[in-house]
């Protein structure tokens, strides 16, 4: 059995956090976020909204497009690292939104910034085994949540959204033809959260050294992105036996403009390919590649045929990449 | 020396788009050449990449103008040799 996406969803917040916004917090200005981010603004969680509500908006615009009622699903996976809370998982609580009949298995994954590329090759998996033939996968990120605006190398940086997939088991069309997922756990301190869990659980002494929040070594994690990243999307390919002049979409996780331009001048692949919305969305760690995809879906930027590659790169460290041959989404039997 | 001096000019003046009078030795990347923190990455990954040598993230601490891009680059190729 093969995968194909039947359905795209995508949800981010209409409050935005823009440079502007930044300047009164943290010494920083526009021009200076713009040439080392090209980001202009972050959608940023209502005040009484989480990470679930985000996917659960985004699960229902994807279920609406597939054709499909959340009773018809078989499994929900939500890749996170900025979960509503620790336990349940986001995606129990998403099942619950969702009103699925059914006691469908949920869980959520972290792979960081790389946890759609992950997802997606989970749950191919599933479905090339043959256990689920119809998949709710989303990527989902509420990172305003645990950002230190006192530091303006971090807070800058990152916004909440969500995208979301619906996956469907098929035997006539090609659909996802290779995946790689990677990680190198000796770089575990280049990005991370320290504080609030087993290791130093929250206290007032955690509270005060703001270890709640994203903390982050940019200058190696730069290097390092780009480095894994160009290595995996030239692996993936050669998986898929595909070239680089076969593919017609690259989507690279929106961490930075820069990072992203140096995979694509690495890569040498025409910028006219690679869709870009950081400007807008800011770094949504693994919503990035959802809400692109749903984007660029909506605005009819795909046709069936076409080769998209997915590549991204995050803490842990992980990095992966996907190939998929595109089939029209909407509703099938 | 003189090799690494021209292959170092070459890789910066690509990559900060500055011209050729400006690649003296004591221009310094950030002050002179309007480099930023992410400029400087890709500089270092460049060079890394054209003399295949591995530049730590503390020496890069070091390395503030062009000389002392040059004189790095030498003892690293020098220690290979």
């Amino acid at each position: 059995m093969r995968a194909v996406i039947r359905g795209t969803g995508s949800s981010v917040p209409e409050h935005k956090i823009t440079n502007a916004d930044l300047e009164k917090l943290v010494d920083t200005n526009d021009e200076w976020i713009v040439a080392r981010t090209g980001i202009r603004e972050r959608g940023m969680l209502a005040e009484d909204e989480a990470t679930s509500h985000l996917a659960t908006r985004a699960a229902r615009a994807a279920l609406e497009m597939a054709g499909r009622d959340p009773s018809e699903l078989d499994l929900i996976v939500v890749s996170t690292m900025s979960p509503d809370m620790f336990c349940p998982s986001v995606a129990a609580l998403v099942q619950r939104n969702l009103e699925c009949e059914r006691p469908i298995p949920c869980f959520d994954l972290n792979a960081a910034c790389s946890g759609f590329g992950y997802g997606l090759q989970v749950c191919w998996d599933f479905i090339a085994a043959g256990r689920y033939q119809r998949i709710l996968l989303i990527g989902a990120e509420g990172l305003t949540r645990f950002m230190d605006y006192e530091d303006r190398g971090t807070c800058i940086l990152f916004g909440d959204g969500a995208g979301a997939v619906v996956l469907e088991a098929t035997d006539s069309e090609t659909g996802l033809v290779a995946s790689n997922t990677r990680a190198d756990g000796n770089h575990w301190d280049l990005i991370q959260i320290p504080g609030g869990a087993a290791a130093q659980p929250a206290s007032p002494y955690t509270i005060a050294q703001r270890l709640q929040f994203v903390h982050m070594n940019g200058r190696a994690t730069f290097k390092l992105a780009v480095q894994t990243m160009e290595q995996v999307a030239r692996d993936t390919l050669k998986d898929a036996g595909w070239s680089l002049e076969d593919v017609d979409h690259l989507l690279v996780h929106q961490a930075n403009q820069r990072i992203i331009e140096a995979v694509i001048e690495r890569l040498q692949v025409p910028l006219d390919k690679v869709p870009i919305n950081i400007q807008r969305t800011g770094n949504t760690s693994a919503a990035s590649i959802g809400i692109l995809l749903d984007e660029c879906n909506r605005e009819g930027r795909f046709s069936s045929g076409d080769k998209l590659l997915f590549v991204a790169f995050g803490s842990g460290l992980t990095w992966s990449a996907s190939a998929l041959e595109w089939s029209a989404t909407g509703p099938r039997d | 020396m003189e090799k690494v001096t021209a292959k170092v000019n070459t890789i910066i003046g690509e990559r900060l788009g500055v011209d050729g009078a400006s690649l003296v030795p004591e221009a310094n990347l950030l002050d002179d050449l309007g480099a930023d923190s992410l400029d400087v990455v890709e500089l270092v990954m460049a060079l890394e990449e054209e003399f295949g040598i591995e530049v730590p993230d503390e020496d890069v601490e070091g390395i503030r103008t062009i000389g002392d891009i040059v004189q790095y680059v030498g003892s690293r190729i020098e220690a290979n040799a």
